[in-house]
């Protein structure tokens, strides 16, 4: 690559830093309306949602029932009470089985 | 107090760190093949830090299209980080402004995840910087990985380990639906219109993620307002709940 893989380095880096940056830094402090501040507050939850769904289903191309499996069974560890690393690491090793295997 | 928060920061982005692993691997060898050296890769997953931006950048490399193109639809592609960054304002401490300019580096989907998260009402900056540090570490050094030695995981792990990140996202919504409805809506709604953008192809990837979250949080919070108001103006004497 030239020197041109550099500048667009240095333009992905800016435009990708802006949006993290700019609202944690300049809306420190300052108190939102209620109505905001309940919106934003919800965006967790619902960018969870998002993130996961449809993606999940799709993790192998053209194979649903790989992603269908990997989205159950992470589902029913959460459910019983597993913590964030026992539902990666138990969805991991039940997909590698099945796909060792089948 | 600070290094205990630290410590859990790094110990609560494991799961992320492991996520990250078969993804900036192959990413490492994707940059291979598309002509990046060892240098030109591990800077723009040092410099950049952002998954789907890079990846799509690589194919854009590939097909020889103009920088200014690629750099513009890295932005477009990472807008939906100003919702997110708003979002976990309202949960972080205060800091003062350049901490908090160095921080917000480390802030990724999976990140914002783990750190809006937290049953804690207010989260430290030791435990963000945590999160960032391992996520991060992990991100960068895979991709230079990957890169040396220019082949993948054994197919039956790369395909297991690739559900990695969704089963994170799983493992860190499940415990707050419990008993709340709220999330529940929030999550679902959020999914069924990201679902419809994605099986109509209306939106690309980054918008569909932007558009569907705020919707459903917009959506949810007008309902819980006006179920609010109207159980005010039913109850008058049970005040403002």
């Amino acid at each position: 690559m030239g020197s041109w893989y550099w500048w667009m380095l240095l333009g992905m880096a800016l435009v990708t830093y802006i949006p993290r940056m700019v609202p944690l830094t300049f809306l420190d402090g300052k108190k939102l309306p209620p109505i905001v501040s309940g919106v934003l507050s919800n965006i967790p939850y619902a960018v969870l949602g998002a993130l996961i769904f449809p993606a999940i289903l799709f993790v192998q191309e053209g194979n649903i029932l790989f992603g269908v499996i990997g989205a159950a069974t992470a589902f029913l560890i959460a459910i019983l009470g597993g913590g964030v690393m026992p539902v990666v690491l138990g969805t991991i090793g039940v997909l590698a089985i099945y796909s060792l295997f089948l | 107090m600070l290094k205990k928060q630290f410590h859990s920061g790094l110990k609560a982005g494991t799961s992320i760190a492991i996520g990250y692993f078969p993804v900036a691997l192959t990413f490492g060898l994707l940059a291979k093949t598309t002509g990046l050296s060892l240098m030109e890769a591990t800077a723009m997953s040092l410099f950049v830090y952002a998954g789907a931006a890079q990846y799509i950048s690589l194919s854009m490399i590939k097909f020889g299209v103009d920088p200014v193109l690629i750099v513009m639809n890295t932005f477009i592609v990472n807008i939906r980080h100003f919702l997110m960054t708003a979002s976990l304002n309202e949960k972080m401490h205060r800091a003062p402004k350049w901490v908090k300019a160095v921080y917000s580096f480390g802030i990724t989907d999976e990140s914002f995840s783990v750190i809006a998260t937290q049953k804690e009402e207010k989260v430290s900056t030791a435990f963000a910087f945590g999160v960032s540090i391992i996520a991060y570490g992990s991100w960068v050094i895979f991709t230079a990985v990957g890169h040396v030695i220019g082949a993948n995981l054994p197919a039956f792990l790369q395909a297991a380990m690739s559900i990695a990140l969704y089963a994170m996202f799983v493992g860190l919504l499940v415990p707050s639906m419990k008993g709340n409805r709220k999330v529940v809506m929030l999550a679902g709604i959020a999914a069924a219109i990201h679902c419809f953008f994605y099986f109509t192809g209306l939106l690309s990837t980054g918008w569909a993620i932007l558009v569907s979250t705020l919707a459903s949080a917009v959506l949810v919070e007008m309902f819980y307002a006006r179920r609010g108001q109207a159980v005010a103006g039913m109850y008058p004497e049970k005040g403002d709940e």
